[in-house]
């Protein structure tokens, strides 16, 4: 027999995908440390890497791994930059 | 004039008996059963009308009968009478009020009718539901599994389980659920990670339901997913962590959990539910799914849902840790806190406190490594035969986790790095004084103690923490009551 149930989700809509920064051009990319141990040093050879090819590039931190960028700190990436990378290091 | 009206049901034999004179008087009758079994009623009694059909059971459900058949003296739509069973004498004055003249001399003079369909367990269950949509006291989307698909497996390809079977969410069954509190369904109870989602009573209830459990947990659930919800739980980064921590729900002086015997095991519906209830909202309403949101290199079985509710008989040695972290004494609480699988501390040889708070150091001393220091808390649970030895001698909670804060600092130069050969420990820049005692964790009342289990067995238990206080999370603890 067919049942009845009530979906148990947020019932969410999928969220518009934004077009990831062409290749190829000059872009100005931000590079956000999340604050594990040695992020640092994998975002040094990033920087080092894109700076090569000509990009420029914005260095930021979270606060703490633990929780989500502050709202601000996103916002001003946003506004500044066409790509964002984090740093997931252990 | 005021109308007669008739609600009966095919297998009712006093309907049987009533049905000829309403036939004969040409009432207006509506029958509750289907169309099949009221046509073979009314050829059976050799009716010169087949009763219509009360769709949807829409007026046995706005007069609600206790049972039928029932005789309503309407007045337009308002009643103004009613007689339900038979009651010749009330019966006759309702028709006499109808201008109706009922021949109801063969009837008894009195007899008991038979219940309304709309009392019918799976009738008044499937009705409450959809009087509970009509009203809006339900919105949640409705999803339907095809006749050739089985449920349980329709649950899971769906992607809504934690990878064990769970209750089939209807309709029914949730409203059920939503008896259990007195809130709206619709009052949001948490915004939850990682996409903001709001959890409303109704998909607390829903996930409920999947989880299994009974209906009395519910309150419980709900002020759990409201502490897990706080800023300062930090459920988003404990969802994406690759740490094994899971929330784990501390219950304080609610009924109807298990609070001995295998007290962390398996067994109790309650303790079992609640937790995956908690864990199963998070995963279906704010969307952290193993192996995409939740990052865990290795998870633990907790993660399932862990749930285990405080033993506050007169064995306890202290109050509840939800009244000793600001619950109201007559209030039953929740706590909620980050943390890994438990293990075992063993003791047997402890009579006095000093020494017992010596062995249960040790064991505090290891959580995660004993090289890391100040950055997680922990959780104790001590048995009754260690907790036994506290409350024989007195020792307040405060007074235990004070003791065990000392013991738990260690000399620096046995923490940094290198020292054993392991390379993981304190930066040597900052140990100046190798004697320098480094404390293991920030505070005292970063220790939380928590007391249950079985009378047997000198044994307590300890949970480590995940990355704690101000910049990882920190227990939060609720009162139940509001969501009573």
């Amino acid at each position: 027999m067919a049942l009845t149930i009530l979906d148990p989700t947020a019932e969410r809509d999928a969220a518009p995908e934004r077009p990831l920064a062409q290749r190829g051009a000059a872009r100005t990319i931000a590079l956000v440390d999340i604050r594990k141990p040695r992020g640092d040093v994998f975002l040094d050879e990033l920087e080092r890497l894109l700076r090569e090819r000509g990009h420029e590039v914005v260095r930021e931190a979270k606060p703490t791994f633990t929780k989500p960028a502050p709202q601000d700190l996103r916002r001003d990436i946003a506004q500044r930059c066409d790509a964002v990378i984090e740093a997931l290091a252990d | 004039m005021p109308e007669l009206l008739a609600l009966v049901k095919h297998d009712c034999p006093v309907c049987d008996q009533v049905l000829p004179a309403l036939d004969a008087a040409g009432v207006r009758v509506l029958s509750q059963s289907s169309a099949a079994d009221t046509a073979a009623q009314a050829a059976r009694l050799g009716l010169s009308r087949v009763p219509e059909l009360d769709e949807e059971l829409a007026t046995s459900q706005r007069f609600d009968p206790d049972a039928v058949p029932t005789l309503l003296l309407l007045d337009g739509d308002d009643e103004r009478d009613r007689v339900e069973g038979i009651q010749r004498d009330r019966m006759a004055a309702l028709a006499a009020a109808a201008g109706v003249e009922l021949a109801l001399g063969d009837l008894p003079e009195r007899r008991v009718g038979c219940a309304s369909l709309t009392h019918d367990p799976e009738v008044a269950a499937r009705l409450a539901a959809r009087h509970a949509r009509a009203e809006g006291r339900i919105r949640s989307r409705e999803l339907r599994v095809g006749e050739l698909e089985d449920v349980f497996e329709a649950l899971h390809d769906r992607g809504l389980t934690d990878g064990l079977p769970v209750v089939p969410p209807t309709p029914e069954r949730v409203v059920e659920m939503l008896g259990h509190t007195n809130r709206d369904p619709q009052d949001v109870v948490a915004v939850l990670p990682p996409y903001g989602a709001e959890a409303t009573v109704e998909k607390v209830a829903i996930n409920a339901v999947m989880a299994g459990c009974a209906g009395p947990e519910l309150p419980v659930v709900l002020a759990a997913v409201e502490a897990a919800g706080e800023e300062a739980f930090a459920l988003h980064g404990l969802l994406a962590t690759t740490h094994p921590a899971g929330p784990v729900i501390v219950v304080s002086g609610y009924p109807g959990f298990n609070t001995g015997v295998n007290v962390l095991g398996q067994g109790d519906r309650a303790s079992m539910t609640t937790g995956r209830a908690l864990q199963l909202t998070i995963r279906n309403v704010g969307g952290g799914r193993p192996g995409v949101e939740d990052r865990a290199a290795h998870g633990q079985a907790g993660k399932l849902g862990m749930c285990f509710a405080e033993r506050l008989d007169d064995s306890a040695p202290w109050p509840g840790l939800a009244q000793d972290r600001g619950v109201p004494d007559d209030e039953p609480g929740v706590t909620v806190m980050a943390l890994e699988a438990p293990r075992l501390i063993m003791d047997q040889l402890a009579r006095e406190p000093e020494g017992l708070c010596a062995s249960l150091a040790m064991a505090l001393e290891n959580v995660a490594t004993p090289r890391l220091r100040l950055a997680f808390d922990a959780m104790l649970l001590v048995g009754p035969e260690h907790g036994r030895i506290f409350k024989d001698a007195g020792w307040s909670r405060e007074q235990v986790q004070q003791r065990l804060h000392e013991l738990t600092h260690s000399p620096a130069g046995e923490l940094v790095r290198g020292a054993g050969g392991s390379p993981e420990g304190l930066d040597p820049a900052w140990v100046s004084d190798p004697a320098m005692p480094v404390a293991k964790f920030a505070a005292p009342d970063r220790i939380l103690l928590a007391y249950a289990g079985g009378d047997a067995g000198l044994f307590s238990m300890v949970f480590g923490g995940w990355a704690a206080g101000d910049i990882g999370s920190a227990p939060v603890t609720r009162s139940i009551t509001p969501w009573l």
